[in-house]
């Protein structure tokens, strides 16, 4: 047990390190050395290492409900891209008269819709400080409502999990819809500037970086205090053993909600920083494919270990890149043959190969 | 190229010139010669309107020439290359099995590429359906006399009506009689004479026609300026009461429509999850490659009609037990390699399966290529039908309707009455006692993955008569599957029927008020909220097994 | 110690992995021009993009054949977009970026040339977009080889109008911003022409639509009034089967109520069962039918390039077989692949489409192109009833939105500006 303990602390704290050279000395190397440097990172590195670490936030926040408290979420990706929209709506607004039809208020979808006002939903995320709250508190209280139904009528397992998919299903359809009024299929896209500063300069770029990598060392690290402080144990025995804890005298359901809400307000930050990076949000961040891949992600790097999560997302989204790349034509069987060699080879993921590779070496 | 084809074109009209000089006996007078000559050149190379002109010319030739203009409707006119001459052919797959248009002598089969076809534009089919229908008017089905009434009964042509009359005196057949009846009818609501008018309407109002509904809405529609459009207040007031009369069997039948519609959806939603209900339901398995086990069974469909293209309608059926097989050997090498390593881990067999389904996907892409593949629908399941005007069901919904339920019930039995059925249930409800009593699990598992996945084939042969044979066609409907499973209670056949038709039916009563988006969104809404008040599912699974 | 150790060498291995992105880029030798090829190979978009890519990969070949372009070879950069709109944008820069390609070839659907548009515009890159699209957009990077609306729906609706008398019109298509913009176009246009509003239903329906049964009960109400009613459908890709399956089951044959579709080509029919098709009709600017020497070469190319007598050619390639062919030229008479000089030198460069005439690249970055209507036969094919007697110019802007009539696209001097609205004379909405 101790060796474990040990283990993890040690892969965590690498993993910790790492996370914080790549968000510090990389956008501190782009700010410092000229474009032609060896030094500097170009522009796709650097928004591609970006998006890596919004999803792994996203993956930790799944960890959280899926690895500690036993909540196979389906739905994490809705979380997710409700924060990115409620980003998404703050740059629109931003864009002001830029836009295509040159209108003040309305972002262009809207124009073309023929609408006449801005409806009362969009209002208040001009200010960025309002955006920003929505961003927690949208996918917060989401998660909420309906984790409050769910878990005091005691949904569990498989049936928790399928309508988590129906859930995000739904808010699939309902954001395609261009009545919706989130500008249907195409989502919101053409960007012009966060903070006033322009959304495509290198500099900004740089920050974004260094913010997700802030963010996610900041989510990881009070994460883990949280998972070790007794509220986090009490979760962790939920997981393992529901009934017994709530006949101890817990009320089940509120910690479940609560690690519900905290984590998808995490994955609504996680789809806020996403979205200035990519440059576009769109209703197929809800399909219910995404979310799965959120889940493969975690299981892949090893679940109930938060840095596991970590290190899943950025694999497996760093080889779908390479592989997307290399061998366009049949990346997909590589994809899915990691995806089942991992599952029946490796049930703790690579966080379980490394840790016991780690105790080999000790013992 | 350009020139090749003129010359094509008056090797054609040659031909057809020989066809009608032979066709009319006897006829030897020049001019009309020259003028139907004239008139097969413009059929094929001449403007739109004089196309039109053609066919009318074509039609003063009498019933001679039926024969040929039916061949030249269904596209089965063809030129023979080697001799030029004018063949009519029937499709045998590698090629057509042509006899002589004019003598009707078989000249045996040849390539597609040994005969050019003779094309048709929607106005000459249309052109050649009236006079078509003009030269059947005497046929001796029913069936064909009626369809001929109705390609006739919608025009003003008042030679087309002089022969619709002399065939009423004649007629035998009551339906045929009645459709010559209606097409009289609404010409006298058109008339000046006011009684006649009303009477028409008087009598018209027990038909089952969309033509009269239009024509009586016509008549009490207000135009532009707030004015009737109707004049005559006596005629307007008939016409209402009609509307009256005609709008409550309008709405019973349309009500009816709506539950059939229901209900196909439902079978096709039944069809896709019950074999999930059982993988999932029974075994526990998280299967997320059930779409792409459907899929094969749709690919499968695919290739049998390529191996048996003579006889469509054999090789559809035939698939059934093919896709049955192919999907189960499938399912149970998954089974055998992947899941039973992960037994105790419902869970994790989504991410596994998850994987499995990539893989299929993207092997069929490689094999079969990106891009949908064409299967045919045997000719029983096309078409619909015609209860009367207000009501058509399609044939091949009824049949995926009735498909299904066989499915359904055959499961039943086999779960019920066979010794594998017996030993699924007894693992199904106890693992390790099953296994003390000596049931061989391991082997139960297998043949309980295949008997799902195989059932999953045979969704597949009947969405193939509806939809895309891609390698998408999985993931259109793996979500849907679940929620039916989920709805209907897990571990529960019955759940997943009634579940699968209820989502059906309330779908396609939404639907009307909703659209078909937010209809969609309103039934997922109402299965989250319902779980929530059942959180087993509409037949939830009781006793020991239900806790895991 | 050992332990100091074992935390640099794991170190030392995640660092190089996150280098690696960077490296990879720089190792190459620059002997070659190389062109992107950004189409969806697996997804939902791989049905129809899969097909492009050979296109592309044959159009370079040939060219290589040919003795390449600047005395240089050609070599196609391949990458699988995956359906997946962000990773479009992150392919468009990491071929631009890493890959360092002079054109990008690619994008299917609006969306994704809408998530690759900002970063193609940021870099400076070109990019080729072969498919029919909504308008409302040109960009000084992208040029538009597919049909604009007035190169397909307006003289659609005319032909209809016109030749088969409809009276009624049913605007159905999938929801999303190309049917929408069409539709609004259209419904305009009707209007225009004293089409009343009751004669007018406009129906949106999901992507990939499958149970069609209620809409075509309606679309069958709605035409049977005795007025001549058709269909103009934006139905996107996967759903048309089902719908026709329906459309035919119900009875409602191409004589009663035609439809006429925009997005049903050659290739979507030969994954069709035709017989419920027959008769219906699709406007494209191109056609496998059309009878000409340049076409018959150009599918005779096509059957040996991927070794099957039974591949059929589609609009689409038509356009990246133009659009190509315009870039090549370009770059020989700009004498380099550099983007900007390319940019001034294709405006105005002629080359011979596949149906007879010569397409021209026009100072909106659209090209001139014909219009064709033809009818589906049972062999999967379109016979033309009826084509456009000149070439149509694109029209980036339609004239029949009111918030857009006034504005032009010009990417010659002294206008210079995709978005320039002739009555304010003001340049707007572009991101450089």
């Amino acid at each position: 047990m101790k060796l474990i303990g040990l283990g993890a602390d040690k892969i965590g704290t690498t993993v910790l390190i790492v996370l914080a050279m790549v968000s510090f000395i990389i956008p501190l190397c782009n700010l410092v050395s000229p474009a032609d440097s060896p030094l500097h990172f170009s522009a796709y590195t650097v928004s591609v290492l970006g998006k890596y670490l919004t999803f792994a936030l996203l993956g930790l926040s799944l960890d959280l409900v899926w690895g500690y408290c036993g909540i196979l979420a389906l739905g994490q990706g809705a979380f997710f891209a409700l924060g990115g929209y409620a980003m998404g709506m703050y740059l629109m607004r931003q864009i002001g008269t830029r836009g295509v039809y040159g209108d003040p208020l309305l972002p262009d979808f809207m124009v073309f819709l023929n609408w006449k006002e801005l409806p009362w939903y969009w209002l208040g995320f001009d200010n960025f400080w309002f955006a920003l709250l929505m961003v927690v508190l949208v996918p917060g209280v989401l998660a909420f409502v309906f984790g409050w139904l769910a878990f005091r009528s005691r949904v569990t397992g498989v049936y928790l999990s399928i309508i988590t998919q129906a859930l995000t299903y739904a808010l699939l359809l309902a954001f395609f819809r261009n009545e919706m009024g989130f500008g249907g299929n195409n989502g919101l896209t053409d960007f012009k500037e966060l903070l006033g500063f322009n959304i495509q300069s290198e500099a900004l770029r740089a920050l974004l970086l260094m913010i997700s990598g802030v963010t996610l060392i900041a989510v990881f690290i009070l994460c883990r205090w949280l998972v070790n402080t007794k509220l986090g144990r009490v979760v962790t025995a939920i997981r393992d053993q529901e009934s017994r804890v709530r006949f101890l005298g817990y009320r089940v359901e509120m910690f479940k909600l609560w690690i519900f809400v905290f984590s998808a307000m995490i994955a609504g930050i996680a789809g806020a920083l996403y979205v200035p990076q990519v440059g576009i949000i769109n209703p197929s961040e809800f399909s219910p494919l995404n979310s799965l891949e959120i889940v493969i992600w975690v299981a892949i790097g090893g679940r109930g270990t938060l840095y596991g999560a970590i290190i899943g997302a950025v694999l497996v989204n760093y080889s779908k890149t390479v592989l997307t790349g290399l061998m366009p034509e049949i990346w997909l069987f590589t994809l899915g043959a990691v995806f089942v060699l991992v599952t029946v080879f490796l049930p703790d993921g690579l966080v379980g190969l490394m840790r016991r590779r780690l105790q080999e070496s000790h013992s | 190229m350009k020139a090749k084809s003129i010359k094509g074109y008056c090797r054609l009209a040659a031909c057809l010139m020989l066809v009608f000089s032979l066709a009319i006996h006897g006829d030897q007078d020049v001019s009309k010669q020259q003028l139907l000559l004239n008139a097969l050149t413009n059929l094929k190379q001449g403007s739109m309107a004089e196309r039109e002109q053609a066919i009318i010319q074509l039609a003063d030739n009498g019933s001679s020439s039926l024969t040929i203009l039916q061949a030249l409707l269904d596209g089965q006119l063809f030129i023979l290359k080697s001799d030029d001459s004018l063949v009519i052919g029937a499709d045998n797959n590698q090629g057509y099995d042509i006899r002589d248009a004019i003598t009707g002598t078989a000249k045996g089969a040849v390539e597609r590429t040994d005969v050019g076809k003779i094309n048709l534009t929607n106005k000459l089919r249309v052109s050649l359906r009236k006079i078509i229908g003009q030269l059947q008017l005497s046929s001796d089905d029913p069936a064909i006399r009626l369809a001929a009434v109705k390609a006739m009964g919608n025009e003003e042509d008042e030679s087309a009506l002089a022969i619709l009359k002399a065939r009423e005196g004649v007629e035998k057949d009551e339906t045929v009689k009645q459709a010559i009846k209606v097409v009289f009818l609404l010409k006298d609501m058109n008339s000046s004479d006011k009684s006649l008018r009303i009477n028409a309407i008087d009598a018209l109002k027990e038909v089952n026609s969309l033509d009269v509904v239009n024509r009586l809405n016509a008549m009490v529609e207000k135009d532009e300026a707030g004015n009737f459009v109707e004049s005559d207040i006596d005629i307007r007031n008939t016409a209402k009461a009609a509307l009256i009369n005609i709008n409550t069997r309008l709405q019973l039948y349309s009500s009816i429509e709506t539950v059939f519609f229901g209900l196909s959806l439902g079978a096709v939603l039944v069809l896709a999850a019950i074999g999930l209900a059982i993988t999932f339901g029974v075994m526990g398995v998280i299967n997320m490659a059930h779409g792409e086990l459907m899929m094969l069974g749709a690919y499968t469909t695919y290739v049998m009609q390529q191996l048996m293209p003579n006889n469509l309608a054999f090789s559809v059926l035939l698939s059934i037990p093919a896709a049955f097989v192919i999907s189960a050997l499938v399912g149970i090498a998954i089974e055998r390699g992947i899941i039973r390593f992960l037994y105790g881990r419902p869970l994790e067999t989504l991410l596994a399966t998850f994987g499995v389904s990539l893989i299929l996907q993207q092997s069929v892409r490689s094999i079969f290529s990106p891009l949908n593949r064409s299967v045919a629908t045997p000719e029983w399941m096309s078409g619909s039908w015609q209860v009367n005007d207000f009501l058509s069901l399609t044939w091949n919904r009824f049949y995926i309707l009735v498909f299904c339920l066989i499915v359904f019930v055959l499961l039943l039995q086999i779960l019920k009455r066979t010794s594998l059925g017996l030993e699924v249930r007894a693992v199904a409800q106890n693992r390790n006692m099953a296994k003390a009593m000596g049931i061989p699990t391991s082997r139960v598992d297998a043949m309980t993955f295949g008997l799902g996945s195989g059932i999953a084939g045979v969704a597949g042969v009947a969405l193939s008569q509806i939809t895309n044979v891609g390698p998408n066609l999985g993931q259109a409907y793996i979500v849907d599957s679940f929620m039916v499973v989920v709805f209907g209670g897990v571990g529960n056949l019955w759940g997943t029927l009634v579940a699968g038709f209820v989502l059906g039916i309330a779908n396609k009563f939404l639907e009307p008020f909703a659209g078909a988006v937010l209809a969609k969104i309103l039934v997922l809404i109402f299965i989250i909220l319902f779980i929530q008040k059942r959180p087993r599912g509409l037949f939830p699974q009781k006793g020991r097994a239900a806790d895991s | 110690m050992n332990r100091i150790s074992e935390k640099l060498r794991k170190l030392s291995i995640v660092g190089a992995m996150a280098l690696l992105t960077v490296a990879s880029g720089t190792v190459r030798a620059e002997d070659t021009i190389k062109v992107g090829v950004l189409h969806s190979l697996s997804g939902t978009m791989a049905i129809s993009e899969t097909t492009l890519k050979d296109t592309m990969l044959m159009l370079i070949d040939e060219q290589n054949k040919k003795g390449g372009l600047l005395g240089k070879k050609l070599e196609a950069v391949v990458v699988d977009p995956a359906s997946n709109w962000p990773l479009f944008a992150e392919k468009a820069r990491e071929l631009l970026t890493k890959d360092k390609v002079a054109a990008i070839f690619g994008c299917w659907t609006s969306v994704s040339r809408k998530s690759v548009l900002p970063v193609i515009e940021e870099l400076n890159g070109l990019l080729f977009y072969p498919v029919q699209y909504e308008g409302e957009e040109s960009s000084k990077n992208v040029f538009y080889t597919g049909a604009a609306p007035n190169q397909q729906a307006i003289p659609a609706v005319d032909y209809l109008m016109n030749d088969l008398k409809v009276k009624r019109w049913v605007l159905a298509g999938t929801d999303y911003v190309y049917p929408r913009t069409t539709n609004k176009i259209l419904e305009a246009y009707l209007k225009s022409k004293g089409v009343a509003k009751k004669d007018i239903l406009i129906n949106y329906t999901p992507f990939g639509h499958s149970d069609w049964q209620s809409i075509v009960a309606d679309i069958k109400k709605f035409g049977s009034t005795g007025k001549k009613t058709a269909v103009v459908s934006t139905i996107n890709g996967d759903a048309n089967i089902p719908f026709y399956k329906e459309l035919g089951n119900q009875g409602i044959s191409a004589e009663k109520i035609p439809v006429i579709a925009f997005s049903v080509g050659e290739e979507e029919l030969s994954g069709m069962d035709t017989k419920p098709l027959v008769g219906h009709l699709a406007a494209w600017n191109y056609f496998m039918s059309v009878d000409s020497t340049k076409n018959a070469a150009f599918i005779e190319k096509w059957h040996e390039y991927t070794k099957n007598p039974k591949r059929v050619t589609n609009d689409p390639m038509e356009a990246h077989y133009i659009g190509f062919n315009m870039w090549v030229k370009a770059v020989e008479k700009a004498g380099t692949t550099d983007p900007t000089a390319v940019q001034k030198a294709i405006i105005g460069v002629e080359y011979p489409n596949l149906t007879g005439g010569t397409s021209k690249m026009l100072p909106n970055h659209h090209i001139s192109k014909p219009v064709l209507i033809g009818e589906i036969q049972d062999d999967g094919q379109l016979l033309t009833v009826w084509q456009t007697n000149t070439l149509v110019d694109g029209d980036a802007w339609s004239d029949f939105l009111p918030e857009s009539k006034p504005i032009i696209a010009d990417w010659t001097a002294p206008i210079n500006c995709g978005n320039y609205n002739t009555k304010t004379k003001k340049c707007s909405g572009q991101n450089f």
